[in-house]
Order: structure tokens, then C-alpha cells, then sequence
């Protein structure tokens, strides 16, 4: 008998058990599925039951349903059926759910339940867009000092002190007031701090005049620099998620200090999703100048004092007073709605502030006229190719007050297409600083499949060649590391099926590498244990030596392979990563079914024997 | 079966001044070419647009590339993919253009040729992110060689580690020359595979120092040169046996990983060639010329079991 321990086959045989329930949901294959999400709320179960019975009276069923992440996703044995629901979800229940066709697993859904799921597949093997954006962490760093600007200048104007300038140093950090005089310096200080008491100021001259300094610190600006990446991911998700765009399993996350990385599977054309992901539209209620000549200031070029220049839609010049009533981003909601008595309108909700604000304005100024600005910022490359923001601002609409209204009324005067477009970007929200597309990877529906296909057949002839070398180089032995290097590869699925990690195309060489790393772990032990043999030692204590001495060996070997692939997980993004996490995983359970696994099933051969006269290795 | 059945008796360190001469040689080789030739960067490290296309029939790709220019899509790259029916574009990075637009001209262009073309695939990297992942995928290769040199520091003597840090040196070095002689593309994936060459070239080195540290304990009245020669004799069984299987596995993925795993297979073929030579011929001897001596792997007997303890 050669001594085992016997937890050790307790280990190996319900790390294996493991394995094979936690793959077992990659058996199912996938069918034609509809998911429906619904606009910043979640589908709840409710919504499935009504929905099933809907789709059941029509004459339509499903073969699956489940609830995850506040989508409902229902399959289909066919994509006529698929087609037909749509439809009829459509018909029975419009403008409720953002419906996206899509592919999910037929995993029973008692085995969804515990959490059983089957592996994600990268975008190189689903097809899908891959889009990374760059967040301009400068320029948000820029509107905060704009917006203390703003802030200071209304301060003292409202508290009625001179002042000569304030000015807006951007590499520097930092906002200067500048004053005429120490009595109006220190009423402006005491004016400026009444209103926003946090803020620390210090005292300066500049050119001679007594100042007032803001300056940003390192920490305020990481802070403005991740709120900016933090509020930008929060609504790319928004629009991701809208009726508008329909897209499935959309994923946003943040990349490195300034990027977004986007992952659309399935998606053909991203076109119409970059279109909506990069606008900074927002909206600006402002009153119109009523008492000076838009056209006089339009052929001069100046705009009066306390009132700006802007052109309508069709291009006629008007005049807006300078302070905004209420700004994009007292938004809280806005919908379109195609017909109303006035044609296509936006319905718009304000919070709190916005709404006592649009009250008090309102109030004082029935029967005038009050004007929304639509302003849009997109960036584009110029003729150097360096990015420059053009900003739109456009007059859409004028109206005469004719009653108060505080938390919610209708903006006329859209067009039907850029109405629905301008009630998403509102209800999503402004981006908290501009976006541009640094890196774009889409990839068909058809090379995703090849590359499935591909992926495949390298895997099962990479690993045929290995069986059967090992077969006939090590017999018994041989045998038994081809029967580990199907549980390896069975822990490695389950493992990734755990984690969540979506495998690539790169992630199947993984597999396969790994596959060759098994098997080479096994060889060192098996060649150790005939070197012992060729040494005169006894078959069992042959077996023991081999496996003891190997052990190092193999551990030392790994583990140089385990660090360039912790490198590799920790520097790469897309493809890499996804090679990555499959060679680090893939590492550690080779390691496991070689030196446990293959030492158990070898126990199990030879173990119980009393004598044991030759090894067939 | 077995293909060694008895021990070999290979004279590894006498001959090593050979071996030492055509690593120089392919070391110079290699760095000589990526000066000289230079690498063929993939549009992850420069930036650019790359359209891949499939067509119903193999096209003309001179017609191809004379329509692109007649509709003013300039400095494009036109070849075939894997078969001769798919067609890759590539363009170099224009800040003029907008990589979306020239991805639908392009396909507009070759559906005037023929009306049955598809699209694969488009990319689009700006050129600073392109100059971002190289610089991020060069960090990236010398921190695994550090931390592989720190750990080898601390699992054997510095001499062995010098030996073992040169050696997995050399392997990399052949892979990039290897692709500056074949213009294979470079890109992202070819990186994973230079990285993932470091790690398991390692692998047979690590093998062959274990051996010596054992053998230098037990044969006390062999040379440190016997030492070396017997246990690298010793491990070749293992050594050639391992790479081979994972040598066919690798050749299953060139074969069968189709155009998109070929230059990362490649990259492993040839690392794992050189890696083989470099741990039989190279990483210990270079210890040798270093001066390892027995002494020297004795010494370390006291510390050894706790080390093994600290394993992973």
C-alpha cells in the first residue's frame, strides 16, 4: 500500500464536482431572445407575468424567461417567434420597454437561480462594438473655475459691490477677484464668503489692487477630475439604457484615469449610438431683452450691457438677458410627446431649486417674453487635427408667460426627430465634461462566429495531439494525465463561468496554452518517477519520489509563468485581459489537477495493490 | 516507449563557447533587423483604421486598391487576410479624417466592385492612444522581467539567477527579430505572447538550476562543470519532452486559430524554440563563466526548507 492521505481524495473529488456543476451551464447552447429594459426603472416581475400571458393569448410562447439586472429576457425556439413577440410587445404595450434583440443560454432557470451561469463570450466572438472614450478631465477642471467665476460675479453684484475684474486662471488653478479699493475688498469678501461659506480664500494683491485668490488644490482637483469621469459613466449608462437606442447588455466602465470603455455586444452599427453617447446638449431658459433692437446689435456686432447675442433657428438675430433662469441640469425629467395642441413638444421637470426659480420668474414677469437656448457641444478634430469644442446655441423656442408655473410645463417649437433626441439627452442628463472617441473596434456578427469556429478546432486538435502523445508515450500514465487534463479544462470553465470573465478569442489560446502547460507539469512528474525507477528504487516508492520531488520543480516553473500573466492582467484591456485572466486561472488549476488530481487517480490505480512489480509508464 | 532511454552524455560546458557564439549571433541578428527592417506595429501602437472586408468571390486586389485612390481614400494598405476573398484595408492615422466615415467609404467603394461584400470588422485608434498601449505594453515587459528576476534572486544564487535573467533575455529578443524578419504585424496580442514567452521560457531553466542545486548537494566529488553537464543531461528527456507536447498545441493554434492568432502563435513557436535552446545551452552555463561554484549551492541547504514552505 503507498500512504494517502484520504482528505486529499475528498479534495480532489469535490473540487472536481465543483467544477463540473458550475460548466455544466455551457452545455445549453443559446437561442433567439428579446430583452426588454425599461427607461431608468427596473422590469419587475409583474411586468414577466403580464407579459407571458400577453405573448400566451397571442398564440406565442416562449421557452424561457428570466428577470437579471432589471431586464426581462425572454427566449425563443425560433426567430420568427422572437420577431412576432417584439411585435406584439410592441403593439399591446408601446413606449413601456426598450425591447433589443438578442442571443441568451437555454440554462433551465432553477440552475440561473443558484447562480449557475454560463460563460460570457467576448465581443471578438459575439460580435458587438468596443468604443473608448476619453473624458476631458482638463476641461471639467475648467467649467468648475468657470462656474466660481459665475458664481463670484453674481455675488457682488448682488450685494451691490464695485468690483474691476475676475479673472480665470486656467493652468494656474485659480480664480482672482479683483478690487478697486480695501473697503469694497472687504465688503466683496464678506459678500462672497456669505454665499458659499466652504470655500477658502486668500488674500493677495495683484498689480497693486487688493484681491481675493481661489485656488484649487491637488485634491479638490482629483476630486472635480473622477466626479467628472464618475458622472459621465453614470450618464453614458443612462443613454445606453433608453427606449431610444435599444441596445442589449450594454457595459460601461471606467479605464485608467480619464476612459470609458463601452461594450456593446451584438451591435452592428455604431454609428447612431456615438451619435447620442458624445452630445452635451443641455438647455438654458433665459428672458428675452424686450427694450433693445436684436437687429441693431446684430449688424453692430455688440450686444447691449446685461444682454447677449443669440440667432434663432432660422437664423434671426434676438437678444436674451445674461442671467439664466434655469439650466440644464435642474432638470429632472423630459419626455416627448408627439402630439400636443402647439405639435411636437418636450414636457419638463424641474427639481426643487429650478422649480422655485421658474416660480418667482414667472411671477414677476407675466406677459413677457421668456426664450429656451439649446445648446450643443460637440467635438470635432480641425484642419491640424487638434480637438476643438464647437458649441451650438440655438434659440428654439419664444413664448409669452401667460400663467405661473413652477415644477413642470412643455417646450414647443422642436421638430418630431430632434424633439425625441433632445428629451433623451435631457433625461440622461449633461455630460459632466466633453468626451471624444479615442478607439473604436466593431466586429460582425459572422467573423465573431469564424472565430468561434476557429477558436474551436484549435482547441480540440491542439489538445487531440497532446492526448494521444501522452497515450502512447506514458501509457497508464499517459492516460491518466489525459483524464486531468480534461477535469483541468473543466475547472477552468467553471472557474470563468464563476468569475464572470468573458472569453476572447486570445482567452481560447489561453485555454489551449494552458492545455500544454498540464501536460507538461505531468511530464516532469512521470519522468522523475521512471528516472527513480531506472535508479533501482521499488515501483510505489518510485511514485512517492516522483511526485514529492517534482513538486518544486513545477511550482518554481509556474510561478514565473503566473507573474507575466498577473503582469499582463493588471496592464491590458480588451483582448489582452481576456488572455490574461484565462492564463492566470488556467495556471492555478493546472497546477491543482496535476500534482493533486493526477497523484489521486494514480493512488486509486495503484495504491490499494499489495505489490506492485512494474509501472506502465 | 521512450526516446531516451539512457542517460545522454551531451559535453554541454565544454562546447558552450560554440552555443554562447550563435546566441550572439541571433541576439545581434535580431536587434540588428528591428533597427535596420524595423517592426511591422499594428495599428494598436500607431493609431489608424483597419476595415477588414469578405467578399462573395476572391477580388482583384490592384482593382481594389485603384478604386480607393480614384475615390481619394489615400495611403491605403490593401492586402489579403487569411484567404484571398478577405481583404484588409489599413490606413494610417489622419487627423483630418474621421475613422468612422473612411470605414463606410471604403465599404461603399468595394461595393461598386462587387455588391456582395460584407463587413468584418472596422478599428479605429486614435494615434495617442496607439503611442498609450505601447508604452504601457513596453512597461509592462519590463516589469515581468524584474519581478521573474526578483523571484529567481530569491529561489537560487545570484549567479544562477544572472544565468537564468540572461537567458529568458535572449528568448524575447529572438521573437521580436523573428518578427522583423517576417514583417509579421506587431501588435497588442503579439506583446501577450512575447510576455507569455518570458514566463514559460523560464520554465525549463528554473527545471535545470533545481536539478543542479540537487545534484551539487549529493555528488560532492564532481566538478561544478560535471555538475552542470550531468544534470542538464539528466533533465534533457524532460526538457524536450515537455516542449514538444506544447509545442504541438501551439502548432494546432497557427494551423487552426485562423489570420487573428497567427502572429501570436508564431510568437510562441519561436519562443518556445528559443526558450528550449537558451535553458539547455545558455542559462547555465553563463552561471558557470559567472563563477558558480558548489560551495556556493550548499550554503544556501539551511535556508531551503523554509523557502519551500513560502511557496504558493
Amino acid at each position: 500500500m503507498i500512504s494517502y492521505a484520504r482528505w486529499k481524495f475528498v479534495l480532489v473529488g469535490s473540487a472536481l464536482l465543483f467544477g463540473i456543476l458550475l460548466a455544466l451551464p455551457n452545455l445549453f447552447g443559446e437561442e433567439n431572445a428579446l430583452q426588454l429594459a425599461r427607461d431608468r426603472a427596473a422590469v419587475l416581475p409583474g411586468d414577466r407575468t403580464s407579459i407571458e400571458s400577453l405573448l400566451a393569448s397571442k398564440g406565442v410562447t416562449e421557452s424561457g424567461a428570466f428577470l437579471d439586472q432589471g431586464r426581462l429576457t425572454l427566449r425563443f425556439a425560433s426567430k420568427q417567434d422572437q420577431l412576432k413577440a417584439r411585435d406584439i410587445i410592441n403593439d399591446a404595450r408601446p413606449h413601456d420597454f426598450t425591447i433589443a434583440l438578442s442571443q441568451a443560454s437555454r440554462v433551465p432557470e432553477w440552475m440561473r437561480n443558484l447562480g449557475l451561469n454560463p460563460l460570457k463570450l467576448g465581443l471578438d466572438l459575439r460580435g458587438g462594438v468596443y468604443l473608448v472614450y476619453q473624458v476631458d478631465v482638463a476641461g471639467a477642471v475648467r467649467q468648475l473655475l468657470d462656474h466660481y467665476e459665475q458664481d463670484f460675479r453674481a455675488s457682488l453684484r448682488a450685494a451691490r459691490v464695485p468690483y474691476q475684474d475676475v479673472l480665470v486662471d486656467y493652468p494656474g488653478n485659480r480664480v482672482q477677484v479683483l478690487f478697486h479699493d480695501a473697503e469694497s475688498f472687504a465688503k466683496g469678501r464678506t459678500a462672497i464668503l456669505g454665499d458659499s461659506r466652504t470655500l477658502i480664500l486668500t488674500d493677495t494683491t495683484v498689480s497693486g489692487a487688493p484681491a481675493l485668490e481661489l485656488k484649487l488644490g491637488a485634491a479638490q482637483i482629483k476630486e472635480r477630475q473622477d466626479y467628472a469621469v464618475q458622472q459621465n459613466i453614470v450618464i453614458l449608462r443612462n443613454r445606453l439604457n433608453s427606449p431610444e437606442l435599444a441596445v442589449s447588455e450594454p457595459q460601461v466602465a471606467r479605464q485608467g484615469v480619464d476612459q470609458i470603455a463601452i461594450q456593446l455586444p451584438g451591435l452592428q452599427n455604431s454609428a447612431e449610438v456615438k451619435k447620442i453617447l458624445g452630445k452635451t446638449a443641455t438647455l438654458e431658459f433665459r428672458m428675452v431683452d424686450e427694450t433693445n433692437n436684436p437687429l441693431e446689435a446684430a449688424t453692430s456686432g455688440h450686444a447691449p450691457l446685461g444682454s447677449k447675442l443669440y440667432n434663432t433657428r432660422d437664423k434671426q438675430p434676438v437678444l436674451l438677458k445674461r442671467e439664466v433662469v434655469v439650466t440644464g441640469d435642474q432638470l429632472t425629467d423630459a419626455s416627448f410627446q408627439p402630439n400636443t395642441q402647439d405639435g411636437p413638444a418636450v414636457s419638463v421637470s424641474l427639481d426643487s431649486r429650478g422649480a422655485a426659480k421658474m416660480l418667482k420668474n414667472t411671477q414677476e414677469n407675466i406677459g413677457h417674453l421668456m426664450a429656451v437656448v439649446f445648446i450643443d457641444r460637440s467635438r470635432e478634430k480641425n484642419a491640424e487635427g487638434v480637438d476643438v469644442d464647437r458649441v451650438t446655441e440655438e434659440v428654439i423656442n419664444r413664448a409669452t408667460i401667460r400663467g405661473v408655473f413652477s415644477n413642470s410645463f412643455q417646450i414647443t417649437g422642436v421638430n418630431p426627430i430632434e424633439g425625441r433626441e433632445l428629451a433623451l439627452l435631457l433625461r440622461a442628463g449633461g455630460l459632466a465634461a466633453p468626451l471624444s472617441a479615442v478607439e473604436e473596434r466593431a466586429i460582425g456578427p459572422s467573423l465573431g462566429q469564424d472565430n468561434i469556429d476557429k477558436g474551436r478546432n484549435a482547441m480540440v486538435f491542439g489538445m487531440l495531439a497532446a492526448f494521444l502523445f501522452m497515450a502512447i508515450y506514458y501509457k497508464v500514465f499517459g492516460l491518466v494525465a489525459d483524464i486531468v487534463l480534461i477535469a483541468n479544462v473543466i475547472l477552468l470553465t467553471a472557474l470563468l463561468s464563476l468569475v464572470g470573465a468573458a472569453l476572447t478569442l486570445p482567452g481560447i489560446a489561453a485555454v489551449v496554452l494552458t492545455v500544454g502547460m498540464a501536460v507538461d507539469a505531468n511530464i516532469l512528474i512521470y519522468e522523475r518517477i521512471r528516472e527513480e525507477l531506472r535508479n533501482g528504487i521499488s515501483p510505489r516508492a518510485a511514485i512517492t519520489a516522483g511526485f514529492e520531488r517534482a513538486f518544486s520543480a513545477i511550482a518554481d516553473s509556474n510561478v514565473t509563468a503566473l507573474i507575466a500573466g498577473i503582469v499582463l492582467w493588471l496592464f491590458g484591456t480588451g483582448a489582452v485581459r481576456g488572455f490574461a485572466v484565462v492564463l492566470v486561472l488556467g495556471i492555478a488549476t493546472s497546477m491543482f489537477t496535476s500534482l493533486m488530481g493526477s497523484r489521486a487517480l494514480v493512488q486509486l490505480i495503484y495504491g490499494g495493490k499489495r505489490k506492485v512489480d512494474h509501472l506502465s509508464i | 516507449m521512450e526516446f531516451f532511454h539512457k542517460v545522454t552524455r551531451f559535453p554541454f560546458m565544454n562546447t558552450r563557447k560554440v552555443w554562447y557564439g550563435l546566441s550572439a549571433l541571433l541576439i545581434v541578428a535580431s536587434l540588428g533587423l528591428v533597427v535596420i527592417r524595423g517592426l511591422n506595429l499594428g495599428i494598436d501602437f500607431t493609431g489608424g483604421v483597419v476595415v477588414e472586408t469578405n467578399f462573395p468571390r476572391a477580388p482583384n486586389i490592384e482593382v481594389l486598391r485603384t478604386a480607393l485612390a480614384a475615390a481619394g481614400v489615400s495611403g491605403a494598405q490593401v492586402q489579403a487576410f487569411g484567404s484571398s476573398r478577405d481583404i484588409l484595408v489599413r490606413l494610417p492615422p489622419d487627423p483630418n479624417v474621421k475613422g468612422e466615415q473612411v470605414g463606410g467609404r471604403i465599404l461603399e467603394v468595394f461595393h461598386g466592385i462587387d455588391a456582395g461584400v460584407k463587413l468584418q470588422r472596422t478599428e479605429v485608434v486614435g494615434p495617442q492612444v496607439g503611442q498609450e498601449l505601447f508604452v504601457k505594453g513596453s512597461w509592462a515587459l519590463v516589469a515581468t522581467l524584474v519581478l521573474i528576476a526578483i523571484y529567481v534572486l530569491l529561489r537560487f544564487t545570484p549567479k544562477l539567477a544572472v544565468g537564468a535573467i540572461l537567458a529568458v533575455l535572449h528568448d524575447p529578443i529572438c521573437v521580436v527579430g523573428f518578427f522583423a524578419v517576417t514583417q509579421m504585424t506587431f501588435d497588442l496580442t503579439a506583446i501577450s505572447a512575447v510576455l507569455a514567452v518570458i514566463g514559460y521560457s523560464l520554465n525549463d531553466t528554473v527545471i535545470v538550476f533545481d536539478r543542479v542545486r540537487e545534484r551539487a548537494r549529493n555528488a560532492r566529488k564532481l566538478t561544478i562543470a560535471q555538475v552542470i553537464d550531468e544534470s542538464i543531461n539528466q533533465t534533457l528527456s524532460r526538457t524536450l519532452m515537455t516542449k514538444l507536447v506544447t509545442l504541438l498545441v501551439v502548432v494546432a493554434l497557427l494551423i487552426f486559430g485562423g489570420e487573428t492568432l497567427h502572429g501570436f502563435s508564431a510568437a510562441l513557436v519561436i519562443g518556445i524554440l528559443a526558450g528550449t535552446y537558451s535553458s539547455i545551452y545558455i542559462s547555465a552555463a553563463i552561471a558557470l563563466d559567472f563563477g558558480l561554484r558548489s560551495d556556493d549551492l550548499l550554503e544556501r541547504k539551511h535556508t531551503k526548507p523554509e523557502e519551500v514552505d513560502g511557496l504558493p
